[in-house]
Protein backbone atom coordinates (compact mmCIF):
# COMPACT_ATOMS: atom_id res chain seq x y z
CA UNK A 1 0.00 0.00 0.00
CA UNK A 2 1.11 3.54 -0.66
CA UNK A 3 2.47 5.54 1.96
CA UNK A 4 0.67 8.69 0.26
CA UNK A 5 -1.86 10.31 2.35
CA UNK A 6 -4.82 12.47 0.48
CA UNK A 7 -7.07 14.74 1.42
CA UNK A 8 -10.20 13.72 -0.51
CA UNK A 9 -13.19 15.40 1.21
CA UNK A 10 -13.50 18.30 3.25
CA UNK A 11 -16.32 19.79 5.92
CA UNK A 12 -16.30 23.21 7.37
CA UNK A 13 -17.66 25.63 9.76
CA UNK A 14 -16.46 29.19 10.86
CA UNK A 15 -17.62 32.44 11.50
CA UNK A 16 -16.86 33.67 8.13
CA UNK A 17 -18.14 30.71 6.12
CA UNK A 18 -20.01 28.14 6.38
CA UNK A 19 -18.74 25.46 4.00
CA UNK A 20 -15.44 25.25 2.16
CA UNK A 21 -16.34 27.75 -0.59
CA UNK A 22 -18.42 30.13 1.17
CA UNK A 23 -15.58 30.57 3.64
CA UNK A 24 -12.61 30.77 0.88
CA UNK A 25 -14.06 33.28 -0.62
CA UNK A 26 -14.84 35.47 2.38
CA UNK A 27 -11.00 34.89 3.38
CA UNK A 28 -9.44 35.96 0.38
CA UNK A 29 -11.81 38.98 0.63
CA UNK A 30 -10.14 39.49 3.89
CA UNK A 31 -13.62 39.72 5.39
CA UNK A 32 -13.99 39.25 9.32
CA UNK A 33 -15.90 37.35 10.91
CA UNK A 34 -15.20 38.73 13.97
CA UNK A 35 -18.04 40.43 15.80
CA UNK A 36 -19.64 41.37 19.35
CA UNK A 37 -21.22 38.69 21.00
CA UNK A 38 -24.64 37.59 20.82
CA UNK A 39 -25.13 34.01 22.54
CA UNK A 40 -25.39 35.46 25.62
CA UNK A 41 -25.31 38.71 26.83
CA UNK A 42 -21.34 39.71 27.18
CA UNK A 43 -21.67 42.85 28.17
CA UNK A 44 -20.46 42.53 31.71
CA UNK A 45 -17.07 40.45 30.16
CA UNK A 46 -13.71 42.71 29.93
CA UNK A 47 -13.81 40.62 26.65
CA UNK A 48 -17.15 40.98 24.29
CA UNK A 49 -15.78 39.91 20.67
CA UNK A 50 -15.83 36.34 19.23
CA UNK A 51 -15.64 34.49 15.77
CA UNK A 52 -19.52 33.13 15.86
CA UNK A 53 -20.81 31.03 13.39
CA UNK A 54 -24.11 32.74 11.94
CA UNK A 55 -26.61 31.41 9.64
CA UNK A 56 -26.15 27.80 11.13
CA UNK A 57 -29.03 25.74 12.33
CA UNK A 58 -28.44 22.24 13.47
CA UNK A 59 -31.98 21.31 13.20
CA UNK A 60 -31.77 21.66 9.20
CA UNK A 61 -29.20 18.91 9.05
CA UNK A 62 -29.03 16.30 12.38
CA UNK A 63 -32.10 14.39 13.54
CA UNK A 64 -33.76 15.34 16.83
CA UNK A 65 -32.59 12.18 18.92
CA UNK A 66 -28.73 13.76 18.33
CA UNK A 67 -29.56 17.24 18.61
CA UNK A 68 -30.79 15.81 22.56
CA UNK A 69 -27.80 14.70 23.38
CA UNK A 70 -25.00 16.61 21.97
CA UNK A 71 -23.61 19.75 22.67
CA UNK A 72 -23.45 22.27 19.78
CA UNK A 73 -19.72 21.95 19.29
CA UNK A 74 -20.59 17.89 18.62
CA UNK A 75 -23.19 19.29 16.27
CA UNK A 76 -20.99 21.29 14.57
CA UNK A 77 -18.62 18.46 13.82
CA UNK A 78 -21.14 16.08 13.02
CA UNK A 79 -22.41 18.19 10.23
CA UNK A 80 -18.89 18.68 9.05
CA UNK A 81 -18.26 14.75 9.14
CA UNK A 82 -21.43 14.30 7.17
CA UNK A 83 -20.23 17.14 4.58
CA UNK A 84 -17.01 15.57 4.41
CA UNK A 85 -17.74 12.10 3.45
CA UNK A 86 -20.26 13.76 1.00
CA UNK A 87 -17.71 15.38 -0.87
CA UNK A 88 -15.65 12.49 -0.83
CA UNK A 89 -18.37 10.62 -2.55
CA UNK A 90 -17.26 7.47 -0.05
CA UNK A 91 -20.09 5.46 -0.96
CA UNK A 92 -21.61 2.07 1.24
CA UNK A 93 -19.52 -0.74 0.18
CA UNK A 94 -16.45 1.22 -0.53
CA UNK A 95 -14.75 0.12 2.27
CA UNK A 96 -15.45 -2.34 5.52
CA UNK A 97 -16.90 -1.05 9.01
CA UNK A 98 -13.17 -1.75 9.85
CA UNK A 99 -11.71 -0.20 7.47
CA UNK A 100 -12.48 3.55 8.37
CA UNK A 101 -11.60 5.37 11.59
CA UNK A 102 -11.76 8.57 13.46
CA UNK A 103 -9.50 10.74 15.31
CA UNK A 104 -10.55 14.33 16.45
CA UNK A 105 -9.27 16.69 18.32
CA UNK A 106 -10.76 18.87 21.45
CA UNK A 107 -9.67 21.11 23.54
CA UNK A 108 -12.97 22.41 25.52
CA UNK A 109 -15.56 19.33 25.21
CA UNK A 110 -19.20 20.12 26.00
CA UNK A 111 -19.38 23.60 27.41
CA UNK A 112 -22.46 24.99 26.42
CA UNK A 113 -24.93 21.74 27.31
CA UNK A 114 -22.94 21.00 30.53
CA UNK A 115 -23.29 24.53 31.68
CA UNK A 116 -26.99 23.84 31.11
CA UNK A 117 -26.42 21.07 33.34
CA UNK A 118 -25.29 22.59 36.21
CA UNK A 119 -27.66 25.47 35.78
CA UNK A 120 -30.33 22.51 36.25
CA UNK A 121 -28.37 20.88 39.02
CA UNK A 122 -28.10 23.72 41.17
CA UNK A 123 -31.74 24.93 40.65
CA UNK A 124 -33.68 21.89 40.06
CA UNK A 125 -31.52 19.26 42.13
CA UNK A 126 -29.25 16.35 40.69
CA UNK A 127 -32.65 14.39 39.58
CA UNK A 128 -32.94 17.12 36.70
CA UNK A 129 -29.74 16.85 35.17
CA UNK A 130 -29.59 14.81 32.03
CA UNK A 131 -28.30 11.25 31.83
CA UNK A 132 -26.86 12.49 28.13
CA UNK A 133 -24.39 14.95 30.44
CA UNK A 134 -22.24 11.67 30.94
CA UNK A 135 -20.65 11.83 27.61
CA UNK A 136 -22.08 15.07 25.65
CA UNK A 137 -19.39 16.98 27.83
CA UNK A 138 -16.21 14.70 27.29
CA UNK A 139 -13.18 15.36 24.73
CA UNK A 140 -13.40 11.92 23.17
CA UNK A 141 -17.45 12.41 22.30
CA UNK A 142 -16.72 13.86 18.64
CA UNK A 143 -14.60 11.01 17.64
CA UNK A 144 -17.50 8.57 19.46
CA UNK A 145 -20.84 10.18 17.63
CA UNK A 146 -18.71 10.57 14.28
CA UNK A 147 -17.72 6.76 14.78
CA UNK A 148 -21.35 5.59 15.17
CA UNK A 149 -23.21 7.70 12.69
CA UNK A 150 -20.83 6.89 9.78
CA UNK A 151 -20.26 3.11 11.06
CA UNK A 152 -16.90 3.76 11.15
CA UNK A 153 -15.25 0.82 13.42
CA UNK A 154 -11.51 1.24 12.56
CA UNK A 155 -8.69 2.25 14.58
CA UNK A 156 -9.90 5.81 16.51
CA UNK A 157 -9.29 8.26 19.48
CA UNK A 158 -9.13 11.44 20.46
CA UNK A 159 -6.54 14.16 21.18
CA UNK A 160 -6.03 16.96 23.69
CA UNK A 161 -3.40 19.71 23.05
CA UNK A 162 -5.35 22.84 23.14
CA UNK A 163 -4.72 24.82 19.79
CA UNK A 164 -2.28 21.97 18.68
CA UNK A 165 -4.60 19.17 18.56
CA UNK A 166 -6.38 19.68 15.07
CA UNK A 167 -2.68 18.93 13.33
CA UNK A 168 -2.02 15.98 15.82
CA UNK A 169 -5.29 14.59 14.52
CA UNK A 170 -4.02 15.15 11.25
CA UNK A 171 -0.82 13.42 11.96
CA UNK A 172 -2.09 10.80 14.05
CA UNK A 173 -4.61 9.82 11.01
CA UNK A 174 -1.96 9.81 8.44
CA UNK A 175 -0.04 7.40 10.63
CA UNK A 176 -2.86 5.58 10.97
CA UNK A 177 -3.22 5.06 7.41
CA UNK A 178 0.43 4.41 6.86
CA UNK A 179 0.12 1.50 9.20
CA UNK A 180 -2.75 0.22 7.28
CA UNK A 181 -6.13 1.36 7.64
CA UNK A 182 -6.83 2.69 4.14
CA UNK A 183 -9.40 6.00 5.36
CA UNK A 184 -9.60 7.99 8.29
CA UNK A 185 -11.94 11.01 9.51
CA UNK A 186 -10.22 13.32 11.20
CA UNK A 187 -9.78 17.12 12.38
CA UNK A 188 -11.07 19.05 15.32
CA UNK A 189 -14.51 21.32 16.20
CA UNK A 190 -14.59 23.57 19.28
CA UNK A 191 -17.41 25.99 20.63
CA UNK A 192 -17.21 27.31 24.29
CA UNK A 193 -19.42 30.55 24.06
CA UNK A 194 -21.37 30.36 26.51
CA UNK A 195 -20.78 32.30 29.94
CA UNK A 196 -19.09 29.49 31.68
CA UNK A 197 -17.22 28.72 28.74
CA UNK A 198 -16.28 32.63 27.74
CA UNK A 199 -14.89 32.89 31.35
CA UNK A 200 -12.84 29.37 31.24
CA UNK A 201 -11.35 31.54 28.19
CA UNK A 202 -10.87 34.96 29.60
CA UNK A 203 -9.24 33.25 32.20
CA UNK A 204 -5.99 32.15 30.07
CA UNK A 205 -5.06 35.81 29.90
CA UNK A 206 -4.31 35.71 26.67
CA UNK A 207 -7.83 37.20 25.13
CA UNK A 208 -7.59 40.73 23.69
CA UNK A 209 -9.47 42.82 25.50
CA UNK A 210 -9.90 45.66 22.58
CA UNK A 211 -13.37 46.32 21.55
CA UNK A 212 -13.11 47.27 17.89
CA UNK A 213 -13.03 43.97 15.85
CA UNK A 214 -11.08 44.87 13.33
CA UNK A 215 -8.15 45.50 15.29
CA UNK A 216 -8.92 43.10 18.55
CA UNK A 217 -6.62 40.09 16.78
CA UNK A 218 -3.52 41.29 14.74
CA UNK A 219 -1.30 38.84 14.80
CA UNK A 220 2.34 39.94 14.47
CA UNK A 221 1.20 43.83 14.18
CA UNK A 222 3.05 46.61 15.94
CA UNK A 223 -0.87 46.57 17.71
CA UNK A 224 -1.28 43.19 18.92
CA UNK A 225 -3.27 42.61 22.08
CA UNK A 226 -4.26 39.10 22.12
CA UNK A 227 -6.60 37.09 19.99
CA UNK A 228 -10.73 36.64 19.69
CA UNK A 229 -11.59 33.63 20.38
CA UNK A 230 -13.91 32.07 17.95
CA UNK A 231 -16.37 28.49 16.90
CA UNK A 232 -15.73 26.17 14.79
CA UNK A 233 -13.01 23.62 12.75
CA UNK A 234 -13.21 21.10 9.86
CA UNK A 235 -13.12 17.54 9.37
CA UNK A 236 -11.65 15.94 6.72
CA UNK A 237 -11.50 12.54 4.86
CA UNK A 238 -8.02 11.16 4.59
CA UNK A 239 -6.81 8.25 2.31
CA UNK A 240 -4.01 5.74 1.03
CA UNK A 241 -3.50 7.10 -2.45
CA UNK A 242 -3.85 3.58 -3.51
CA UNK A 243 -7.20 2.69 -1.71
CA UNK A 244 -8.59 6.23 -3.12
CA UNK A 245 -7.22 5.42 -6.60
CA UNK A 246 -8.62 2.03 -6.05
CA UNK A 247 -12.12 3.25 -5.24
CA UNK A 248 -12.10 5.86 -8.27
CA UNK A 249 -12.06 8.64 -5.56
CA UNK A 250 -12.81 11.77 -7.44
CA UNK A 251 -11.67 14.27 -5.13
CA UNK A 252 -8.10 15.06 -4.22
CA UNK A 253 -7.50 18.23 -2.55
CA UNK A 254 -3.67 17.23 -1.78
CA UNK A 255 -1.14 15.60 0.31
CA UNK A 256 -0.62 15.55 3.85
CA UNK A 257 3.37 15.11 3.47
CA UNK A 258 4.49 15.28 6.92
CA UNK A 259 3.70 15.96 10.91
CA UNK A 260 5.99 16.77 13.73
CA UNK A 261 5.27 17.06 17.40
CA UNK A 262 7.13 18.60 20.48
CA UNK A 263 6.74 19.65 24.25
CA UNK A 264 8.41 22.57 25.11
CA UNK A 265 10.56 22.62 28.46
CA UNK A 266 9.48 24.37 31.43
CA UNK A 267 9.79 28.02 31.13
CA UNK A 268 12.31 28.67 33.67
CA UNK A 269 14.71 26.56 31.76
CA UNK A 270 15.95 28.81 29.42
CA UNK A 271 16.18 26.15 27.08
CA UNK A 272 14.46 27.26 23.57
CA UNK A 273 11.06 25.91 22.79
CA UNK A 274 10.11 23.71 20.64
CA UNK A 275 8.27 24.61 18.01
CA UNK A 276 10.88 25.27 15.25
CA UNK A 277 12.09 21.84 15.85
CA UNK A 278 8.52 20.06 15.15
CA UNK A 279 8.69 22.32 12.33
CA UNK A 280 12.01 20.63 10.76
CA UNK A 281 10.68 17.04 12.17
CA UNK A 282 7.63 17.42 9.96
CA UNK A 283 9.88 18.76 7.02
CA UNK A 284 12.28 16.12 7.14
CA UNK A 285 9.22 13.47 7.10
CA UNK A 286 8.06 15.33 3.91
CA UNK A 287 11.80 14.64 2.48
CA UNK A 288 11.66 18.58 1.60
CA UNK A 289 13.73 21.61 2.77
CA UNK A 290 12.82 25.13 4.02
CA UNK A 291 13.47 26.07 0.21
CA UNK A 292 10.71 23.86 -1.32
CA UNK A 293 8.14 25.58 1.12
CA UNK A 294 6.08 28.32 -0.56
CA UNK A 295 4.42 29.71 2.27
CA UNK A 296 4.05 28.85 6.40
CA UNK A 297 0.62 29.51 7.83
CA UNK A 298 1.53 31.01 11.09
CA UNK A 299 0.06 29.44 15.10
CA UNK A 300 -0.50 33.28 14.72
CA UNK A 301 -1.23 34.08 18.73
CA UNK A 302 -1.32 37.58 18.35
CA UNK A 303 0.16 37.69 22.06
CA UNK A 304 3.64 39.96 21.59
CA UNK A 305 5.79 37.37 23.49
CA UNK A 306 4.38 34.77 21.45
CA UNK A 307 4.34 36.27 18.46
CA UNK A 308 7.83 37.35 18.58
CA UNK A 309 8.88 33.71 19.80
CA UNK A 310 6.83 32.24 16.65
CA UNK A 311 8.73 34.83 14.26
CA UNK A 312 12.24 34.00 15.47
CA UNK A 313 11.21 30.29 14.57
CA UNK A 314 10.28 30.81 11.46
CA UNK A 315 13.03 33.29 10.67
CA UNK A 316 15.87 30.61 12.18
CA UNK A 317 14.22 28.10 9.95
CA UNK A 318 13.92 29.96 6.91
CA UNK A 319 16.18 33.34 7.11
CA UNK A 320 14.82 37.24 7.35
CA UNK A 321 11.87 37.23 4.95
CA UNK A 322 12.51 33.94 3.37
CA UNK A 323 9.07 32.87 3.23
CA UNK A 324 5.36 34.34 2.84
CA UNK A 325 3.70 33.88 6.60
CA UNK A 326 0.17 34.14 6.97
CA UNK A 327 -2.46 33.82 10.39
CA UNK A 328 -5.67 34.53 7.81
CA UNK A 329 -7.59 32.63 11.25
CA UNK A 330 -7.14 36.09 12.78
CA UNK A 331 -10.12 36.69 9.96
CA UNK A 332 -12.58 34.60 11.85
CA UNK A 333 -10.78 33.68 15.40
CA UNK A 334 -8.48 31.11 17.52
CA UNK A 335 -10.16 27.88 17.06
CA UNK A 336 -8.24 25.95 19.61
CA UNK A 337 -8.35 22.51 17.94
CA UNK A 338 -10.38 23.59 15.15
CA UNK A 339 -7.25 26.13 14.06
CA UNK A 340 -5.27 22.99 12.48
CA UNK A 341 -7.30 21.37 10.48
CA UNK A 342 -8.75 25.31 9.18
CA UNK A 343 -5.45 26.09 8.68
CA UNK A 344 -5.01 22.52 6.42
CA UNK A 345 -7.93 23.71 4.08
CA UNK A 346 -6.35 26.58 4.17
CA UNK A 347 -3.37 25.48 2.61
CA UNK A 348 -4.81 23.01 0.56
CA UNK A 349 -6.76 25.78 -1.67
CA UNK A 350 -4.26 28.16 -1.75
CA UNK A 351 -2.20 25.26 -2.94
CA UNK A 352 -5.25 24.83 -5.45
CA UNK A 353 -6.21 28.25 -6.48
CA UNK A 354 -2.57 29.49 -6.38
CA UNK A 355 -3.43 32.52 -3.31
CA UNK A 356 -2.60 33.02 -0.65
CA UNK A 357 -5.14 34.62 2.13
CA UNK A 358 -4.26 37.77 3.76
CA UNK A 359 -3.53 38.22 8.05
CA UNK A 360 -5.45 41.25 9.02
CA UNK A 361 -2.99 44.29 9.90
CA UNK A 362 -3.26 47.28 11.90
CA UNK A 363 -0.73 49.45 12.14
CA UNK A 364 1.58 46.91 10.25
CA UNK A 365 3.90 44.10 11.81
CA UNK A 366 6.61 44.48 13.70
CA UNK A 367 9.87 45.52 11.90
CA UNK A 368 12.33 43.69 13.79
CA UNK A 369 10.21 40.10 13.84
CA UNK A 370 12.20 39.91 9.81
CA UNK A 371 9.02 38.34 8.78
CA UNK A 372 7.08 38.74 5.04
CA UNK A 373 3.49 39.20 6.29
CA UNK A 374 1.01 38.75 3.76
CA UNK A 375 -1.56 41.44 4.71
CA UNK A 376 -2.90 41.58 1.14
CA UNK A 377 -3.99 38.07 -0.60
CA UNK A 378 -1.20 37.54 -2.60
CA UNK A 379 -1.04 35.64 -5.96
CA UNK A 380 1.85 32.95 -5.88
CA UNK A 381 2.75 29.91 -6.46
CA UNK A 382 1.96 27.34 -3.78
CA UNK A 383 3.26 23.75 -4.06
CA UNK A 384 3.95 22.86 -0.34
CA UNK A 385 2.44 24.47 2.50
CA UNK A 386 4.09 24.37 6.61
CA UNK A 387 1.25 24.51 8.82
CA UNK A 388 1.92 25.37 12.24
CA UNK A 389 0.27 25.22 15.53
CA UNK A 390 1.26 25.72 19.18
CA UNK A 391 -1.05 24.79 22.29
CA UNK A 392 -1.21 26.84 25.29
CA UNK A 393 0.86 24.64 28.24
CA UNK A 394 4.17 23.62 26.00
CA UNK A 395 2.38 22.07 22.69
CA UNK A 396 3.36 22.47 19.27
CA UNK A 397 3.20 21.02 16.00
CA UNK A 398 3.61 21.01 12.42
CA UNK A 399 2.50 19.65 9.43
CA UNK A 400 3.54 20.00 5.76
CA UNK A 401 0.73 20.13 3.30
CA UNK A 402 1.91 19.51 -0.42
CA UNK A 403 0.19 19.45 -4.16
CA UNK A 404 -0.45 15.98 -4.84
CA UNK B 1 -57.88 6.37 35.93
CA UNK B 2 -54.15 5.91 35.24
CA UNK B 3 -52.04 8.62 36.46
CA UNK B 4 -49.50 7.84 33.42
CA UNK B 5 -51.31 7.63 29.60
CA UNK B 6 -50.14 6.65 26.50
CA UNK B 7 -50.18 10.29 24.89
CA UNK B 8 -47.93 11.74 28.47
CA UNK B 9 -45.64 8.32 27.64
CA UNK B 10 -45.02 9.65 24.01
CA UNK B 11 -44.79 13.56 24.91
CA UNK B 12 -42.20 12.08 27.83
CA UNK B 13 -40.34 9.87 24.98
CA UNK B 14 -40.06 13.17 22.73
CA UNK B 15 -38.61 15.61 24.80
CA UNK B 16 -36.27 13.74 26.52
CA UNK B 17 -34.15 12.31 23.83
CA UNK B 18 -35.77 14.97 20.61
CA UNK B 19 -37.15 11.84 18.94
CA UNK B 20 -40.91 11.61 18.42
CA UNK B 21 -42.68 7.88 17.93
CA UNK B 22 -45.80 10.27 16.52
CA UNK B 23 -45.45 8.29 13.26
CA UNK B 24 -46.54 4.91 15.56
CA UNK B 25 -50.33 4.24 15.80
CA UNK B 26 -51.30 3.69 19.26
CA UNK B 27 -51.86 0.10 19.23
CA UNK B 28 -48.37 -0.34 17.51
CA UNK B 29 -46.38 2.08 19.88
CA UNK B 30 -47.58 0.25 22.74
CA UNK B 31 -46.94 -3.26 21.52
CA UNK B 32 -43.38 -2.58 19.68
CA UNK B 33 -40.56 -2.64 22.02
CA UNK B 34 -38.82 0.63 23.22
CA UNK B 35 -35.55 -0.80 21.91
CA UNK B 36 -36.93 -1.35 18.18
CA UNK B 37 -38.62 1.81 18.50
CA UNK B 38 -35.21 2.92 18.73
CA UNK B 39 -34.97 3.91 22.14
CA UNK B 40 -31.71 2.85 24.30
CA UNK B 41 -31.06 2.47 27.53
CA UNK B 42 -29.75 5.84 28.00
CA UNK B 43 -33.12 7.58 26.71
CA UNK B 44 -35.12 4.71 28.67
CA UNK B 45 -32.90 6.46 32.30
CA UNK B 46 -33.72 9.67 31.09
CA UNK B 47 -37.34 8.82 30.56
CA UNK B 48 -37.80 7.52 34.00
CA UNK B 49 -35.80 10.12 35.51
CA UNK B 50 -38.67 12.62 33.88
CA UNK B 51 -41.05 10.40 35.15
CA UNK B 52 -40.35 10.65 38.75
CA UNK B 53 -40.16 13.92 37.97
CA UNK B 54 -43.41 14.96 36.71
CA UNK B 55 -45.71 11.93 38.37
CA UNK B 56 -43.58 11.12 41.40
CA UNK B 57 -43.12 7.88 40.51
CA UNK B 58 -39.93 6.08 41.05
CA UNK B 59 -38.46 3.63 38.86
CA UNK B 60 -35.08 1.48 39.54
CA UNK B 61 -32.87 1.38 36.63
CA UNK B 62 -33.16 -2.63 36.92
CA UNK B 63 -36.84 -2.12 36.51
CA UNK B 64 -36.48 0.08 33.87
CA UNK B 65 -33.50 -2.72 32.10
CA UNK B 66 -36.91 -4.97 32.43
CA UNK B 67 -39.23 -3.59 30.56
CA UNK B 68 -39.94 -4.04 27.13
CA UNK B 69 -42.49 -2.10 25.32
CA UNK B 70 -44.50 1.00 26.26
CA UNK B 71 -47.69 -0.86 27.11
CA UNK B 72 -44.90 -2.78 30.13
CA UNK B 73 -43.70 0.26 30.88
CA UNK B 74 -47.55 2.21 31.77
CA UNK B 75 -48.56 -0.68 33.76
CA UNK B 76 -45.52 -0.42 35.78
CA UNK B 77 -45.82 2.91 36.44
CA UNK B 78 -49.62 3.19 36.72
CA UNK B 79 -49.44 -0.11 39.12
CA UNK B 80 -46.52 1.81 41.44
CA UNK B 81 -48.48 4.60 41.84
CA UNK B 82 -51.94 3.36 42.58
CA UNK B 83 -50.00 1.10 44.84
CA UNK B 84 -48.36 4.55 46.72
CA UNK B 85 -44.66 3.36 45.85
Amino acid sequence: MSTHVLVTGIGLLTANGVGVEQFWAALQEGVSGLASLSRFDASGYPARLAGEIKGFRAPDHLPGRLLAQTDVSTQYALVAADWAVQDAKIAPGDYLDYEMGVVTANASGGFEFTHREFRKLWTLGPQAVSVYESFAWFYAVNTGQISIRNCLRGPSSALVAEQAGGLDAIGHARRTIIRGTPMMVTGGVDSALDPWGWVSQLSGGRVSPVTDPASAYLPFDVAASGYVPGEGGAILTLENADAARARDAQRNYGEIAGYGTTFDPQPASGRPNGLGRAAEIAMAEAEVTPTEIDVVFADGAGVPELDRAEAETIVRLFGPGGVPVTASKALYGRLYSGAGPVDVVTALLSIRDGRIPPTPSGAGPVAGYDIDLVTRVRPASVACALVLARGKGGFNSALVVRRS
Amino acid sequence: MALVSTDDLRRVLREVTGESPDDVDEASFLETSLEQLGYDSLALMEAAARIQQEFGVRLADDDVFRIGTPRELLRFVNDAAATGR
